[in-house]
């Protein structure tokens, strides 16, 4: 049985406009020391979709359909269950290192509370595995770093201190929400090989969120794509990116700009992202796709393997009314 | 070098700041943050120059200071050769009439009570108060229509608009001077990666049409490639490398050049997980108080021992690279 496995995972919010569906029938399994990689740009509910899980959505929130960790169903077990598993079996690491680590409190404090916690150790040996952990993110001088509070260090320092804090309990599945995007490129290249060792050495499942297509390309072995909240195309990452069978998968892989590639103009995809309260009642890219038609506005393609036959696209699920052969021709045009 | 004569040239630029009240002995000798360190260039006609580098290398004060937003503490700053340097507010007034900005966040660079006829419309209203409100009105709406804005959207609040067209008020607001030269900070950084792409295509075709010359603020080499002829990378104040388009993407001679290139991930699996990385080690030290001699020599994995006492000056290594290295 895969580690973990998501089956129809939606969130819906209560606004004071009406109730807004941010992610819609989710479904993916992760199994130990994979990478799944969940892009998708603003608004694509790929972070709604992780804090489901961990049950820290907000008050006006509810996710519904089944979010499976080790066969417990992560949405319904109560609190005192989760937060057995939470930062022990499932850790977290988040897009903001600084609002997401607790100002008034050391970073010893903070890293041997997550030990004392859950796994029961004295404060002194707590202390003792948090300065390893420390050194294990290659943070110069732990022990002494370890007193320091969290603004005494650099924006990649505390993303570090973040995933040394994540990975004290050992976690089976560490869940990143864009954990470089707030760093310098130099920086990120830093916290993506760190991510890697950690992987070959412990076997952890990752889940990565980033709207970086590159990042995703270096580390993740399958690859879902979010826009509008549903899923537009998922398979292994080398079908998505040498093969993409979605007109919004081929519209991100133009639109980036690339070191590795002559003087083309990047091919922008037209329009604004989805505004979540009024999304057609079809595909919910049919607004932006230059192949979209009548029947794309009308009515919602499902999810559905690719054509079989077709090169690379075994195991490829898409959400689009046209055939796979039409959008590979569609980004062969491109150049994508 | 072109044969044209440079719209604007800067020399041996400096931007430093006092760092005040830092000691609790009031006749202690303050520090100085250097923020800018002495950087040269020059901009040519309808040419765009690239400026890259991390947070805090400096290149946003190096933008402000070409405009005068933040005074520079010494250097040159000549446009169409007028010295501005100590200039008066009347010759600044005059010259931000060929040279405008564009800013990194599109929405808080809006004034939100403004419509955005009116944002449009004040740079107009500033610099040619005497311009008939009829004129001003027909050239914000050509604008408009030049940056993918339609007629109907005049009258609406920047609140009404997402973060791709809010850069898109910001890019009208800047051409609607028709300026010779564009200066902007990071203009595409806060945006999604579908709409970056049509900013930066709107640039380029903005570009060929007016005849602009563009400053390109980035923090990525990807990015700026598309747009630039000249790529600068800078490092803490300082420049490591200044070259051509072709020869900075193909052969980087700078370390720390090298380095920003190879931490770049592509959307290529096969290549990015082949790829050898070059890891820099370590953080940006502290401007307050650079690194002796070569202030990349730090995180440089080629450092030797002389790189620590004599500070590199940039060189022209051949006739499309200049290089502030003295080992390559």
């Amino acid at each position: 049985m895969a580690l973990i496995e998501v089956n129809k995972l939606s969130v819906q919010f209560q606004t004071p406009d009406g109730v807004l569906t941010a992610v819609n029938d989710i479904s993916f399994s992760l199994n130990r020391g994979q990478t799944l990689g969940i892009v998708g740009e603003s608004g694509s509910g790929k972070s709604q979709t992780v804090l489901a899980m961990m049950g820290l959505l907000a008050i006006n929130g509810a996710a519904s359909g089944q979010a499976l960790f080790d066969g417990q169903d992560l949405l319904t077990l109560p609190a005192t269950a989760l937060n057995r598993i939470r930062g022990n079996r499932v850790a977290m690491i988040f897009q903001d290192p600084m609002t997401s680590l607790n100002p008034y409190l050391t970073v010893e404090r903070q890293m041997t509370e997550v030990l004392e916690f859950h796994k029961g150790l004295t404060r002194a040996s707590a202390r003792v595995r948090s300065v390893q952990a420390l050194d294990a993110v290659k943070i110069p001088e732990a022990a002494r770093r370890l007193d320091m509070y969290p603004h005494e260090f650099s924006g990649g320092m505390r993303q570090r201190v973040m995933i040394a804090m994540a990975l004290l309990c050992e976690p089976e599945v560490l869940i990143a929400d864009e954990p470089t995007t707030a760093l310098d490129v130099t920086v990120q290249a830093q916290i993506i090989a760190l991510l890697r060792d950690l992987q070959r050495d412990f076997g952890t499942a990752i889940v990565m969120i980033t709207h970086d297509l590159g990042v995703v390309a270096g580390l993740c072995d399958e690859v879902m794509v979010l826009y509008g909240g549903r899923v537009m195309e998922q398979g292994c990452a080398e079908s998505i990116f040498y093969h993409p069978s979605h007109p919004y998968t081929v519209g991100l892989l133009g639109a980036i700009p690339r070191l590795h590639q002559g003087e083309q103009s990047l091919v922008a995809i037209p329009g604004a992202p989805p505004n979540m309260a009024q999304l057609p009642p079809g595909c919910p890219f049919s607004e932006r796709c230059t192949l979209a038609d009548r029947h794309c506005v009308q009515t919602r393609p499902a999810l559905a393997p690719g054509q079989p036959g077709s090169d690379g696209q075994a195991g490829v699920l898409r959400a689009c009314h046209k055939t796979t052969i039409e959008v590979l021709h569609h980004a062969r045009e491109l150049g994508v | 070098m072109s044969l044209t004569a440079p719209l604007l040239t800067v020399r041996d630029l400096k931007v430093h700041f006092e760092m005040k009240g830092e000691s609790i002995w009031p006749w202690a000798a303050s520090r100085w943050l250097k923020a800018v360190d002495g950087v040269s260039f020059d901009i040519s006609p309808g040419e765009t120059l690239g400026i890259v580098g991390e947070s805090g290398c400096g290149k946003s004060t190096l933008a402000r200071a070409m405009l005068n937003l933040i005074p520079a503490t010494s250097g040159r700053i000549v446009w169409q050769g007028q010295e501005l340097r100590g200039a008066g507010p009347q010759v600044w007034q005059s010259v931000r009439k060929s040279v405008q900005m564009i800013f990194q966040d599109p929405l808080a660079s809006l004034d939100p009570r403004m419509t955005i006829g009116q944002i449009i419309a004040e740079p107009l209203r500033t610099h040619y108060p005497k311009m008939a409100g009829a004129e001003v009105m027909q050239k914000v709406r050509s604008m408009m229509e030049q940056v993918g804005l339609t007629e109907q959207q005049i009258n609406r609040y920047p609140h009404e608009f997402s973060g791709g067209q809010c850069q898109r008020i910001g890019i009208a607001r800047a051409l609607v001077m028709e300026p010779k030269l564009v200066i902007c900070d990071e203009p595409v950084s806060a945006l999604d990666v579908s709409i970056q792409a049509q900013i930066i295509n709107l640039l380029m075709e903005l570009q060929s049409r007016m005849g602009l010359a563009l400053v390109f603020i980035a923090h990525d080499l990807a990015v700026v490639k598309h747009i630039s002829q000249r790529v600068m990378v800078m490092y803490l104040g300082r420049t490591m490398e200044l070259a051509t388009k072709q020869a900075i993407y193909q052969d980087p001679c700078h370390p720390y050049t090298q380095a920003l290139l190879s931490a770049i991930p592509t959307p290529d699996p096969r290549r990015e997980r082949h790829k050898k990385l070059q890891l820099l080690q370590g953080d940006l030290p502290s401007p307050i108080n650079p690194p002796s001699g070569c202030i990349f020599r730090t995180r440089c994995p080629k450092a030797a021992a002389r790189c620590a006492e004599q500070r590199p000056e940039l060189r022209a290594l051949n006739a499309d690279t200049q290089v502030a290295c003295d080992i390559v």
